[in-house]
């Protein structure tokens, strides 16, 4: 038995897009104001929740991605709190010229959630695996970026984007992933999460890879590594201090990302640690190319995005210390 | 003070502040024109012919069928006017300046650093501006969602489109079309400023449209067509729109590129071409 199959027994699992779902319904119950929008995908986003429960503030735009985010950006103009929900690779590719003018050069208050980020999505392949979404949203002035690391993240996630004015990009999974805080966990956005203290070298991660780099920290630790592992859960504003700190005092930098190497996480805090404190990084990523299809951990283990490469990942970075 | 104003109307496009008579909207259309001229030749670049194409329909929005508020361009029962071919800007802000939303000597910053006039519209930098555009296709989507919400405030106020023919190539516009029927915005009118030019010639030639109502018709709209420089036409219009439920209406306003202008009129070459300053002086010397 792998040692993730040993580990998956013991974690406990829960999908972040239902908890998306969920919490709007909660949040729908206080603020009258909250319209949702989607693009014929409710019931794999979970705005299907909202819907039932308030017919008359869900809207489905059918498979009109450009349209939806103009009738966001209309609704929220006429003083709306507006969340649009899709898959990620076509809240990101599809709409772009939209998000830009409509949403980022006006800063209206629209928040696009979108589920089935990553190759996580698995089987559908490569036409649907958002990969490069980071990047197109990092591009854009006035926009908010969270990726949650788990399901109580998110719900933590999105009632901080209702209550806070402007564009928000928050991207969560497909699959369950594993729960890493509890109940009683406070989110605050742009400010990341400090999971684990240690000397040798930093682990900067976000979204799924959190949970992944806690794993490897653990196998690190008993070879004598100690690593500080960081949730970088809001990729823009980052959390710039948190990473010069992480330079400063571990000397040695390895960011996690389930994104291609350009434009995501890495970048941002490459351009951080290079300006504020030098020190050899190393990044754990999808590089430049597509997946194929496949079952999530298949793909997860073919491109390279397991605990073990972020383990290799820390070894090699501490060596060059 | 919509309400207020209604009270006393006889029909809603009593609620106009202006409330202008059919030869002060000639002269008054013929007064934006001169803007535009102006401001187009002073900054040295921008669209002549879109603008001076929409000058009627703007014109009989802002001064006599819109009820709007210069002294409040956010007040929450204004009808909103969404300009979503951006580059006629130039008109746009004629009509916003000549109805005090901001003074009329701000018009010939346009396009200038610095300046709340854009070349294309900026919704964050002027007043009375709803919506930032430039990119083509996005408007009628913009004022779908605007419309939607007066409906779930149950307020009565109305939403107008203006859009340009070549715009309608945009893949955008058709989405919007499909959705603005199919959620039953009656309370949305959009205008197709029909000026059979694009920026590089002929509709025709360059991607056909016709038959534009019929396309409309097709997508489930209410379609009106009129003459655009006729005010008569245009005024008939925006009642008929009003008066039509359970679906959006579109009116195909048949115009003429550059109008006002002899050798602007139907001219492709002045789509997105300053005039020189010695054709600025001929054209205002037409238009006075």
């Amino acid at each position: 038995m792998s040692l993730r199959a040993q580990r998956s027994n013991l974690i406990v699992e829960a999908s972040t897009r239902e908890a998306y779902g969920k919490t709007l319904v909660e949040l729908g119950k206080e603020n009258k104001g909250i319209i949702v929008l989607d693009a014929d995908l409710s019931p794999s986003t979970m705005t299907h929740f909202f819907a039932r429960e308030f017919p008359e503030r869900f809207f489905d735009c059918g498979l009109e991605e450009q349209n939806m985010i103009g009738i966001a950006a209309g609704l929220a103009a006429s003083g709306k709190t507006v969340f649009a929900s899709t898959f990620a690779i076509f809240a990101s590719c599809r709409c772009f010229d939209q998000l830009r003018i409509c949403l980022s050069q006006t800063g209206l208050n629209v928040k696009v959630v979108a589920t089935h980020g990553g190759i996580t999505v698995g089987e559908d392949g490569t036409s649907h695996q958002a990969i490069e979404d980071l990047a197109l949203y990092c591009s854009l002035p006035g926009f908010t970026i969270v990726v949650p690391a788990d399901a109580i993240e998110a719900a933590e996630a999105v009632k901080v984007a209702a209550a806070t004015y402007g564009p928000f990009y928050i991207r969560l999974s497909r699959p369950k992933t594993p729960l890493i805080y509890s109940e009683d966990y406070h989110f605050t956005l742009g400010k990341a999460v400090t999971m684990r203290q240690g000397k040798d070298a930093t682990i900067i991660a976000i979204g799924i890879m959190v949970a992944k780099s806690l794993e490897a920290a653990d196998i690190l630790a008993k070879q004598g590594i100690e690593c500080r592992v960081i949730n970088m859960h809001t990729l823009k504003p980052l959390d710039e201090k948190a990473v010069a700190n992480a330079a400063l005092e571990t000397g040695a930098i390895v960011v996690a990302e389930e994104h291609l190497a350009q434009g995501g996480l890495g970048s941002r805090v490459a351009q951080v640690v290079a300006r504020e404190k030098p020190v050899p990084m190393e990044f754990v990523n999808l590089g430049d190319s597509y997946a194929l299809s496949g079952k999530a951990d298949e793909l997860l283990e073919r491109y390279g995005l397991t605990a073990k490469d972020i383990e290799s990942a820390v070894k090699s970075v501490v060596k060059r210390k | 003070m919509r309400n207020h104003i209604k009270e006393h109307a006889m029909d809603t496009l009593q609620g106009n502040m202006f409330n202008l008579s059919l030869a002060e909207l000639k002269e008054m259309a013929k007064k934006l024109r001169r803007h535009v001229i102006t401001m187009i030749a002073t900054a040295g670049s921008g669209h002549p012919g879109g603008s001076l194409s929409a000058a009627d329909i703007i014109t009989a929005l802002y001064f006599k069928v819109m009820c709007h508020n210069p002294e409040n361009p956010l007040w929450l029962d204004r009808d909103r006017f969404i300009l979503s071919k951006g580059h006629a800007a130039p008109i746009l802000y004629a009509a916003l300046a000549e109805s005090g939303y901001f003074p009329l000597e701000e018009l010939a910053t346009l396009r200038k650093l610095d300046s709340r006039l854009q070349g294309h519209t900026d919704r964050n930098l002027t007043p009375g501006v709803e919506m930032s555009a430039g990119s083509l296709g996005m408007g009628l989507s913009f004022g779908i969602g605007v419309a939607l919400a007066a409906r779930l405030d149950c307020r009565d106020y109305r939403t107008y489109v203006l859009l340009g023919d070549g715009e309608c190539d945009e893949g955008e516009t058709w989405e919007a079309a499909l959705s603005a029927a199919h959620f039953k915005v009656d309370n949305l009118t959009a205008i197709v400023d029909c000026n059979k030019i694009q920026l590089s010639g002929w509709t025709q030639d360059i991607m056909n449209l016709e038959p534009l109502s019929q396309k409309w018709q097709a997508f489930g709209w209410h379609t009106i067509d009129i003459d655009g420089h006729d005010f008569n036409q245009i005024l008939a219009a925006f009642q008929e729109a009003e008066k039509i439920k359970n679906k959006p209406t579109v009116i195909i306003a048949r115009t003429i590129k550059g109008k006002g202008v002899s050798f602007m009129e139907n001219n492709p070459k002045f789509h997105g071409k300053a005039p020189t300053s010695e054709e600025a002086a001929r054209a205002l010397k037409e238009l006075e």
